[in-house]
Parts: structure tokens; C-alpha cells; sequence
């Protein structure tokens, strides 16, 4: 038996790593793989309380989450590509053609 | 119910039971192709170590062994040694779920002729066999070469291309037999058309077979759609830096592959280990192996057939073959099926 | 049984996502995030969710983060180069994090109820998934079936070479 907290606190300290990722990381595709770790921690608290409410809506609302992932991720990496294309780097940093 | 103890006996031992088979099925299935494509080019084939080359095989695996292990001094050293690891333990992980016949009982023990009988078995050879691109990808990109580079890359690019029209030609046996689980699907494929017909899928979905076929051949990376080691462009692809046990446990995954495409494809489609029992009880509980057995041969014996006749594909005949003809084809026979499925019920 | 497999496998994913974050090539925070998704697979799995499990692995472990793979073998991505942050970010920002999550952890464990969930405590057969995907949630699947092909166009067009760069020779 295992406690819901232990499950949610698990998703947190995933989400937290993706978050602390997402801004530290200054590699872009290592910032989209933060934002699908985010996604993965989220997805967990969800099949947690779908257990815990005994309500299938839970997992079913995962496979949402999991199908609008992978578009993201088919659009992000496309993006990215075209990024390298024309800047020819990959560091966030480097792409700031807006910035005054 | 079982104890616990007496559960992880059993499973031990089948697992044991079935690498072992595996490894000396994947073992010979190379000395057959030798022996069969030689024969097609009008050679013998092995014919000096044992009868008929028979211990050929037992030659090789010493010789892998015992060969020095180069590891040249530019590779990505952590994923290079991992990566045949990771090809070999996908290959070999998904006969656990691939039931070879029906229950049997020994010394009052009822048991299953399956490692895991899992009711969702089909999602796990696919999700197994998708894992398995990663030994490829990483080989390419850790051997730090221009060939193996291109080569995983290809490779990667090809496994995921052909494995949407692979999933979506199961998917068609899914909706007639509506179960995942492997044992399920073949029970559903007992019993005749009309008297004569045996009840396989085949008959129903033979578009479906032949998109399986085709998408497994590329998903193995076997001939016509070896591009990713196409040895005239890319001397050998992947494993180009690889020698010794780990190019070994390359060539293990690879026909690993081969022998789990075959026994999902007699269990899918030519319904398993369906076939005549007769004579006494001992041969009725050996004859449904022996049949599920003979597919599995039938279909390593095409899979070499086709190695000795058709010439390779360009690369981009091959990425327009999968995403043009096949996956239309499967989404058509998809929708047909559900129809038909949909009037009939 | 089901407590200490619950922490191997919690343990395993936060190794993973901490060797995410520390790792410098971006093929080891692919491999580490690989890692993850196979250990949360099994996470599911102890819930009783075998379905998501499965696609989890399918979907997330062999599909996305293959993509993200190849991009990353494609586009030969080296080692990051590192930029400097803020001080006042790093002397404020781990104790203010440590402390934040630290308070989140002790909220969730006082207050979320002293329910415990046994192993396999919601099955979720593709059966039932399947039929409440098909009836009750209907008008989503169908928008998330044109996200995806939305998602595809657009990809296409992204990535596709542009006609000045000379991508296409014929």
C-alpha cells in the first residue's frame, strides 16, 4: 500500500526537474526534452488520483496528454531544425535576431 | 493459485527453457540462410564443420569470442558499449510474451507454454520491438564515423517510419478478434469457413499480411530494405566499427528480430499453433509446438527466399514506399474492416 | 512488495531526471529522459494502468524521444556551451526551491487524506479505455485527431527545405 501523497510527490520532483531544466538549459533540444519531462511528471499525478477516485476519466485524459506530446514534439523539432538552418547553432542565446 | 515461490520457479525455468531455444533457433536460422542462398547461387553453403556444415554455427560463436575486441579510439566509449547491449536485450525480451502452444500439465502442475500470459502481449512486442531502434541510432551515432552515422540514422528513420504501417496492419486482426492478449487472438482463429477453410486471419486480412510483411522486413532491416547496412554504400552500416562479440550480439539481435516477427506473424495471421492433433497424448501435447514451429520455419525460409532474389531498394523508393503505398493501403484495409465488422454485428 | 518497488522505480526516475538536468551532451539527457519514461512506465503499471503503460512506452520511450534522437544525431548537436546566470538567482534560488518544494511535500503528506492505493489499484483495460475514448469522450478524440494533423502539416512545412537552398535538385 502506498500512499497518494508518496505518487504526487514523485510528480512533483519530476515536474520540478523539468521546470529547473527548462531554465537552466540552454540547449534548445534539451529545453523541449524539460518540457516533455514536465508533461511525463503531470501525466503520473493523473493516473494517481485516477486510482485514487476510481475514475478511468484520468488515464484516458494521459493518452491526451501523450497524443498532443508528440505533436508538440513533431512541430518542436521541426522548428528546431529550421532554427539551425538559418542560424546554424542550437544555443538559445544565440538566437536573438529580436533583441534590440 | 499458485505460491509465490513455486510462481518464480516456473517462470525461471520456462525463461531459461525459451532463451535457450531462441538462442539456438537464431543460431541455426544463420546457418539455414547460408545454406539456403548458397544453394540459390549454386554453392554448398558451410559443409566442413560437421554434416551438412551443421556445427558451422558452434564455429562461429567461438570464433566471436575468442577474436580480439577492437575498440577504436574515437568512439563515444559509454553508448558504444551499450548500444549491442541494448540491441540484443530488446531482441531477446519480447519471446516472453509469445505463447507457443496451449497449457500443458507436468507432474500435476498446470502450466502455460508462456513466459507472462498478458492480456495486453501484442502492445508489448510492439512497445519492445520500437525500444529496439535505440541499439541501432546509438550504434551509428557513438561509433563517431561517417558511415555508421548515416547508417543509424537511416536505420532510425526507417524503423520509424514502417512501424505506423505495421501497428495499423494489426490493428485490422485487433478488430476481428477484439483482444490484445497473443493467446486469445489464436483462440479466436479456431474452427473452419465452411467446413474446409481454416478460420485464419489471413483469409480476411490478406492486405493486411502483406503490409505486415513488408513493414517487418524494414523493420528488421532485412533485404530488400537493408538500407541502413547496405554494404556497397556504407560498408556495413551501423555495426561498421563493431567487432567480435559485439558485432556477435548485433547479428543475434537481428535475427532475434527475424524469429519474433515470424512468431507474431503466425499468430496473428496463420493461426498459431492451430493445426491436426492425433495419436497418442504425448505427440497431441507436442503436435500444436510442432506446428506453430514448422510457421515460424515457413516464414524464415521466405524471409531468406526474398534475400536471394530481390535486389535492394534506393533510399528514397524506400521512404516512398512506406509512407505512400503502405500506410494509405493499411488505413484503407483498416476502414474496410471496421465496416464490415460494424454491418456484420 | 508494492511500497519498494514504488521507490525503485521513483528512485530510478528521479535519478534519471537529476542526470537530465547534470549532463552536458544533449544524447545523455535524451537517454536519461528515456530512462524516466520506462521507470514511470512501470509506475503505471504498479497502479494498475496497464494500458498507459504500454502506450507509454509505444508512444512517449519509442516514438517521441527516438525523434528527438534523430534530430539530435541530424543536426550533430555537441556539447552545450555554457552561459552565465545571475548570482542572485543561484544564492536565492536553490535554498528558496529546497525550501518551496520542501513545504509542497509536507502540505501533500498533512493534507491530501489518509488514503493508500494497493497495487493495481484501477485497472485500466484497453477494453474499457477504449470504449469511454469512443463514447464519452468522442468530440476531443475527433479535435485531438485534427491537432495531430495540423501538427503534421505544419511539420512538413517546417522542416522541409526551403526552394532557394537548393534541398531540391529536380
Amino acid at each position: 500500500m502506498v500512499p497518494v501523497s508518496y505518487y504526487l510527490i514523485l510528480s512533483g520532483i519530476l515536474f520540478a526537474c523539468g521546470v529547473t531544466g527548462f531554465l537552466i538549459k540552454r540547449n534548445i533540444i534539451t529545453i523541449f526534452m524539460s518540457i516533455e519531462l514536465m508533461l511525463n511528471g503531470v501525466n503520473l499525478s493523473f493516473v494517481a488520483f485516477a486510482a485514487e477516485w476510481k475514475a478511468l476519466s484520468g488515464q484516458v485524459f494521459v493518452f491526451f496528454v501523450m497524443v498532443v506530446a508528440a505533436a508538440e514534439a513533431a512541430v518542436g523539432l521541426a522548428i528546431i531544425i529550421a532554427v539551425y538552418r538559418t542560424r546554424e547553432t542550437l544555443n538559445v542565446d544565440q538566437v536573438n535576431l529580436l533583441k534590440l | 493459485m499458485l505460491s509465490i515461490e513455486s510462481f518464480v520457479a516456473i517462470s525461471l525455468i520456462k525463461t531459461v527453457i525459451a532463451l535457450f531455444v531462441l538462442l539456438t533457433a537464431v543460431a541455426y536460422t544463420v546457418w539455414l540462410e547460408r545454406k539456403v542462398v548458397g544453394h540459390m547461387q549454386n554453392r554448398w553453403g558451410p559443409t566442413r564443420v560437421g554434416p551438412f556444415g551443421l556445427l558451422q554455427p558452434l564455429a562461429d560463436g567461438v570464433k566471436f569470442m575468442f577474436k580480439e575486441d577492437l575498440i577504436p579510439p574515437h568512439v563515444y566509449k559509454p553508448l558504444y558499449m551499450a548500444a549491442p547491449m541494448l540491441a540484443v536485450v530488446f531482441a531477446l525480451t519480447s519471446i516472453a510474451v509469445i505463447p507457443v502452444g496451449n497449457s500443458i500439465s507436468i507432474g500435476g502442475i498446470q502450466t502455460s507454454l508462456q513466459i507472462a500470459d498478458v492480456n495486453i502481449g501484442l502492445l508489448i512486442i510492439l512497445g519492445v520491438t520500437s525500444l529496439g531502434v535505440y541499439g541501432v541510432a546509438l550504434a551509428g551515432w557513438s561509433s563517431n564515423s561517417k558511415y555508421s552515422l548515416l547508417g543509424g540514422l537511416r536505420a532510425s528513420a526507417q524503423m520509424v517510419s514502417y512501424e505506423i504501417a505495421l501497428g495499423l496492419s494489426l490493428v485490422g486482426v485487433l478488430i476481428l478478434s477484439g483482444s490484445l492478449s497473443l493467446r486469445e487472438i489464436v483462440d479466436a482463429q479456431s474452427g473452419t469457413y465452411w467446413g474446409v477453410l481454416p478460420r485464419w486471419n489471413i483469409f480476411p486480412q490478406f492486405i493486411a499480411f502483406f503490409i505486415y510483411l513488408m513493414a517487418a522486413y524494414a523493420e528488421t532491416n532485412r533485404i530488400p530494405f537493408d538500407l541502413p547496412e547496405a554494404e556497397t554504400e556504407l560498408v556495413a552500416g551501423y555495426h561498421t566499427e563493431y567487432s567480435a562479440m559485439k558485432f556477435a550480439m548485433f547479428f543475434m539481435a537481428e535475427y532475434a528480430n527475424m524469429i519474433t516477427v515470424a512468431c507474431v506473424a503466425s499468430l496473428l495471421f496463420l493461426g498459431g499453433w492451430h493445426g491436426p492433433r492425433f495419436g497418442p497424448p504425448l505427440l497431441q501435447a507436442i503436435l500444436p509446438v510442432f506446428w506453430f514451429a514448422l510457421r515460424i520455419f515457413g516464414f524464415l525460409f521466405v524471409y531468406i527466399w526474398i534475400r536471394g532474389t530481390l535486389p535492394r531498394f534506393r533510399y528514397d523508393q524506400l521512404m516512398a514506399f512506406g509512407w505512400k503505398f503502405l500506410l494509405p493501403l493499411a488505413i484503407a484495409n483498416l476502414v474496410v474492416t471496421a465496416l464490415v465488422v460494424a454491418i456484420q454485428s | 512488495m508494492h511500497l519498494i518497488l514504488f521507490l525503485a522505480f521513483g528512485a530510478v526516475c528521479v535519478a534519471g531526471a537529476v542526470n537530465l538536468l547534470v549532463q552536458k551532451h544533449p544524447i545523455n539527457s535524451a537517454l536519461s529522459l528515456v530512462v524516466v519514461m520506462g521507470s514511470l512506465a512501470a509506475e503505471y503499471l504498479l497502479l494498475g494502468a496497464e494500458f498507459v503503460a504500454a502506450v507509454q512506452v509505444i508512444v512517449y520511450a519509442g516514438a517521441v524521444m527516438v525523434l528527438f534522437v534523430f534530430v539530435i544525431m541530424l543536426l550533430n548537436a555537441g556539447e552545450e556551451e555554457e552561459t552565465k546566470g545571475s548570482r542572485v538567482a543561484m544564492i536565492f534560488g536553490i535554498p528558496g526551491m529546497l525550501v518551496g518544494s520542501l513545504l509542497i511535500a509536507w502540505v501533500l503528506i498533512e493534507h491530501s487524506g489518509n488514503k493508500s492505493l494497493a497495487a493495481g489499484a484501477l485497472p485500466g483495460p484497453p477494453k474499457t479505455i477504449g470504449w469511454l475514448l469512443f463514447h464519452d469522450y468522442l468530440l476531443p478524440f475527433e479535435v485531438t485527431s485534427v491537432l495531430v494533423l495540423i501538427a503534421i502539416m505544419g511539420a512538413v512545412v517546417l522542416a522541409a527545405a526551403p526552394a532557394s537552398a537548393g534541398g531540391r535538385k529536380d
